[in-house]
């Protein structure tokens, strides 16, 4: 690899050092001979081509793919020797990127110098200006963290200002100072007014500098913020400082008058403030147009772009401070727009944002390297440069020391001596220092190459040097690092309480302290920034909700990849389900489910297949070879459009695997119950309106399944179902929920049962037991449709869907009970067809006349004997009906009708549905068996409490 | 109006609040003409009402827990001596060695006291526990999104 490189490196040295396009090896010795100024030459070539030997199959067309060659070349070499660098792990970790860089750049300087004899590269302060430094400012604008950037605000600023003038009046004044003492060679023609130049454009911290050394050091993120923000910000004091000593230089010292002294500050009002405003107008306009990008997503992060970089163009055709303006209109934007573009526009700006912004460091610093190697700014004067190095150094450690005494009177946090240290030490001078150096005016400035020359070297030995020891030496000062940890929810709530807590104090104190404010412009952010620049559905989104829907989903598809069903009794318990209670909105998740397709909208007549006799091998085989070698065999249109992003294969793939193992999970139950209920169904099946009750009650067993298994203990379960060889037993413990929901209704906040519901939660199936029997698609009855639910199948209005669920779900819980002795059944059954309305009360289990929930086990026992099917059945369609009467809006709150329901469950059944009412105690009889074997009676362990939401 | 408070302070109530709370001189004649400023019964105390009267207040989420902190023993009075001393807590924590020198009692901007005092704001009965029900029915105040964030916990 390496070879590889070099040869790269020296291939694009041969490219770049060969402006007319012969860029094949033996081309390079004959440029060196030629006269390398022949514009002309090169014209009358260009002819001879095109008239030689009349038309010519391949042409050499060098002049006109120049200029974007050269820049791609320089890209990929730029981006290849980054590889390079990672490949030693070891080497990274101790040498900064910024300085081999750097290195890189000396080499290849000296490459093309060799083959050119002139420098024909160098940071060109428009390329750098224009293109360059406005990719990285974006960069650390737009994705600067707000919060922490305005509580240290205050800092910063004082850094940025103060400190920055201190340097530059210092460094100047100083290196007037050594002028005059014969410390700097009489060369240098300057006089006062140059070297106040001089220092204003070397004393700013640099950005790009900053960013490039200490995001290898990982200080914490306070001192980096202090650091950074001051090397942002002080921008305005340096083009304000460099315009102003500009204009003086020009018109000479003697002719300054006060009143321009007057003018430079002015002018700094103006520029830094007017800087600012213009970011934020930028700002708004940027949240308030991807407002409206839904239907166009494909250009949203075209907008971000284009708004941040034409915020900083504006600044500068203003004579604005560009980088004030830049970063403002990124740490503006960022929260409205960050909601407003779609999940994968914000991963394409994201890394657009990162890929640009590493790029373009890159290459400054490469850039760096190479314009060092340059005869004509070899101007060296070693006082001058001696002089500029202890200056800037001292008197960015006597500045900041300054300035945080000054500050630590004022922080709550007080900046400490290692703090200091780091800060003072940190204070690197950069590419723009360069730039600003090289765009001064030979003419005027006599000095400008001793100065080139200078900056050159502070440049390189603060990056290069203090690059390379900051690392050690925040080692062994012990600077607290940057922990890399996100808070954790609780954190954040309570830093929040905390905010309240102060606000509300400096309001009682009347104190209109940053508490106050910051307050103040929450509240105007959330009554009518948002309103304006956020859309309406993102508006009443939460963050958090977003999060939560793709960490389930993130689940629900790890867990089909983890070979279907692996699902344990802890996986369902995921700590979403909690969450997933808690979103109020209902109707979002009823959509979520319904776009996202969870696969639960099974036909009804699928769970009408009658298994054949069937080889099992063939089943297992089938189903194994389903669940984990599926290709997809949906046909996707695979139109090319300019405008909307196809779904991603694997995407599709994980889509139509997880659909595709949801439905066969559910066909397995399905298939399981219906050999078992056959009758029964039929019987449903013919009073249509029983089959939709059935439907109803599913999805609170549901939830029972998913809040049981963590909670209860295992052992006594097992127990039981060894004692009693009950086979409804886990059956029913999904019905057992309701009563308990009862004994405990306060405990349940209001939302979260109705969201469960909504919500069926794929991922809380439990995997299909052992013994259950699978069905092969291609045996089922003929009627079935086949087994693959297709995208368009999911899209069912959200009733249906809801029945097909709760349908799919029911014959889920069934399967885990071995089949109940026929006879059991049937008379129940029949019973039941016949009588249609209210049932005898013989028909009510024995257990359930008993009347008090604390009697129990043995009832359970009995009754479970007697009537396992029935007892579930007509459970459920009591269930159903009182849903029923809820009515559809109330059918998703389902849940918390439950305590109304419960206390007519224990003295007289309610009318309506009058079979089930004997039968509904059994439910809760049964969970105390099962949950809470010996106490039924007590009200659960406070424990409990959470897993019940 | 900093003028007059400070006339109807007198001095020795200004030098036992400043040994008390710490406060300087400048900040307690300020907080004094605060203090007035907001007892519009001008009775010398504080009730519920008159901070409830305060707008950001009304709007904080968390206004009604603060203004009970204002409040220690369950009175619905608070003067100018109590007002100071809950807000002595919101002082910045001091060097060690200044404060024992001061006074051999804790100060009220003692980490501990802060800590307590931070306690209490959560401890709803005052049982000196903080329950469940009590630190969910303070947190659920923080706002809606941090509400659902609280359910996220569970």
């Amino acid at each position: 690899m390496l070879p590889l490189g070099l040869a790269l490196l020296l291939l694009t040295a041969a490219a770049a050092a060969d402006p007319r396009g012969t860029a094949a090896p033996a081309a390079l010795a004959r440029l060196a001979a030629e006269d390398p100024a022949g514009g002309a030459a090169h014209e009358e070539r260009g002819g001879e081509h095109h008239h030689g030997g009349g038309y010519r199959v391949v042409q050499w067309e060098w002049s006109y793919v120049q200029t974007p060659y050269i820049i791609a070349v320089w890209l990929l070499l730029a981006s290849a020797a980054k590889i390079l660098f990672h490949f030693s792990q070891r080497f990274t970790t101790v040498v900064p990127e910024s300085c081999m860089l750097i290195l890189l750049g000396l080499v290849l300087g000296g490459v093309v110098l060799i083959a050119s004899k002139k420098q024909l590269y160098q940071l060109e302060p428009a390329l750098f200006f224009l293109f360059l430094l406005p990719t990285i400012v974006g960069d650390a604008g737009y994705f600067m963290p707000a919060r922490l950037f305005f509580d240290n605000l205050g800092a910063i600023l004082m850094y940025a200002v103060v400190g920055t003038l201190w340097n530059a009046f210092c460094t100047g004044f100083c290196l007037y100072a050594a002028k005059l003492l014969g410390v700097i060679d009489g060369r240098v023609q300057a006089d006062l007014m140059d070297f106040l130049l001089f220092g204003a454009l070397i004393s700013a911290v640099d950005p790009v500098a900053v960013l490039a050394v200490f995001e290898e050091v990982h200080i914490n993120e306070m001192l980096f913020i202090i650091v950074f923000g001051e090397s942002l910000l002080n921008d305005a004091v340096t083009v304000v400082l460099y315009k102003v000593y500009i204009s003086f230089v020009e018109v000479g010292p003697e002719n300054v008058q006060t009143a321009d002294y007057f003018k430079g500050v002015a002018s700094f009002l103006i520029v830094s403030i007017g800087g600012t405003l213009v970011g934020l107008v930028f700002a708004v306009l940027l949240g308030f147009i991807t407002r409206f990008t839904k239907k166009v997503r494909i250009i949203e992060p075209l907008f971000v772009f284009l708004l941040v970089y034409l915020a900083y163009l504006t600044a500068e055709l203003f004579s604005l401070s560009a980088i004030l303006s830049m970063t403002f209109c990124g740490i503006g934007a960022n929260k409205y727009v960050e909601a407003n573009i779609s999940q994968k526009s914000r991963t394409t700006v994201k890394y657009t944002m990162k890929t640009l912004a590493s790029i373009a460091e890159t290459i400054i610093f490469i850039f760096l390297g190479i314009s060092a190697v340059d005869k004509s700014k070899w101007a060296w004067d070693t006082g001058l440069v001696s002089c500029t190095l202890v200056f800037i150094f001292v008197f960015r450690a006597v500045g900041v020391v300054g300035q945080t005494w000054v500050l630590n009177r004022f922080r709550l946090v007080p900046l400490e001596k290692i703090d200091q240290v780091v800060m003072s030490y940190g204070g690197l001078r950069g590419a723009v220092a360069f730039a600003l150096v090289v765009l001064l005016d030979a003419e005027k400035v006599k000095a400008k190459d001793y100065f080139v020359a200078t900056t050159i070297v502070v440049v390189f030995f603060t990056v290069m040097f203090q690059g390379l020891t900051i690392k050690p030496l925040v080692k062994w000062l012990k600077v607290p690092r940057s922990t890399n940890r996100k808070p954790t929810i609780n954190e954040e709530i309570h830093e929040r309480a905390f905010d309240h807590i102060l606000t509300a104090v400096e309001d009682i104190a009347g104190l209109q302290g940053y508490h106050h404010w910051r307050d103040k412009w929450e509240q105007f952010d959330k009554n009518y920034l948002s309103k304006l620049l956020l859309r309406k559905s993102v508006y009443r989104k939460s963050e958090l909700w977003e999060a939560y829907q793709k960490i389930n989903i993130r689940d629900a598809i790890s867990v089909i990849d983890q070979g279907g069903n692996v699902l344990t009794s802890a996986r369902l318990s995921l700590p979403s389900m909690a969450s997933r209670a808690s979103f109020p909105e209902v109707t979002n998740v009823t959509n979520y489910l319904r776009e996202n397709g969870s696969g639960v909208c099974l036909d009804l007549q699928v769970i009408d297949n009658v298994p054949g006799a069937k080889v099992e091998e063939d089943t297992e085989t089938h189903h194994v070879l389903a669940g984990n070698l599926y290709k997809p065999r949906r046909r996707y249109q695979s139109h090319y459009s300019r405008h909307f992003m196809p779904l991603g294969e694997q995407e599709r793939q994980d889509r139509e695997v997880f659909q595709r193992n949801m439905r066969r999970r559910m066909e397995t139950f399905k298939s399981t119950r219906y050999k078992r209920h056959k009758k029964e169904r039929s019987l449903k099946k013919r009073r249509g309106s029983d089959v939709k009750e059935e439907g109803g009650d599913k999805p609170r067993r549901n939830v029972s399944w998913q809040d049981k298994d963590p909670v209860v203990v295992p052992v006594e379960p097992e127990v039981d179902k060894a004692e009693h060889s009950d086979p409804e037993k886990e059956e029913d413990v999904g019905i057992t929920f309701v009563a308990r929901k009862a004994e405990t209704p306060k405990q349940r906040p209001k939302s979260v049962p109705a969201a469960l519901e909504v919500c069926p939660s794929p991922p809380a199936e439990p995997g299909p037991p052992p013994g259950g029997d699978n069905h092969l698609p291609w045996k089922g009855s003929v009627g079935s449709p086949p087994p693959c639910v297709s995208l368009e199948a999911t899209k069912i209005i959200p009733v249906d869907l809801q029945q097909a669920w709760n349908q799919s779900i029911s014959s889920l819980e069934s399967v885990s009970s071995p089949p109940a002795p026929p006879e059991a059944v049937h008379p129940r059954v029949s019973a039941l067809f016949r009588l249609g309305g209210p049932r005898p009360a013989s028909y009510t289990p024995p257990g359930s006349v008993a009347g008090s929930t604390t009697s129990i086990a043995a009832q359970v026992l009995q009754s479970s004997f007697c009537f396992p099917e029935k007892k579930k059945k007509t459970n459920l369609e009591e269930d159903d009906e009182e849903e029923e009467m809820g009515g559809g809006a109330s059918q998703e709150m389902r849940p918390l009708m439950s305590p109304s329901k419960i206390p007519g469950a224990l003295p007289p059944p309610p009318p309506p549905p009058p079979p089930g009412s004997g039968r509904r105690r059994n439910p809760c009889v049964y969970l105390r068996s099962l949950v809470a074997a010996p106490p039924p009676g007590s009200t659960e362990p406070p424990s409990r409490g959470p897993t019940q939401l | 109006m900093g003028s007059r408070a400070s006339t109807l302070l007198r001095e020795e109530e200004i030098e036992e609040i400043k040994k008390e709370t710490g406060f300087s001189h400048s900040q307690i004649t300020r907080l004094y003409s605060r203090f007035t400023s907001l007892d519009k019964g001008e009775n010398g105390t504080l009730s519920r009402e008159d901070f409830q009267r305060i707008p950001e207040l009304a709007i904080n989420p968390l206004g009604d827990r603060i203004i009970n902190a204002f409040f220690p023993d369950g009175e619905d009075q608070v003067n100018f001596r109590g007002f100071m001393r809950t807000l002595a807590h919101f002082r910045p924590v001091e060097d060690n060695e200044k404060n024992k020198n001061l006074s051999n009692t804790e100060p009220l901007n003692s980490r501990t006291n802060k800590l307590h005092f931070a306690f209490q704001l959560y401890d709803l009965d005052r049982d000196d526990k903080i329950s469940r029900d009590e630190l969910l029915q303070v947190l659920e105040k923080v706002d809606v999104e941090q509400k659902m964030s609280i359910r996220f916990l569970h």
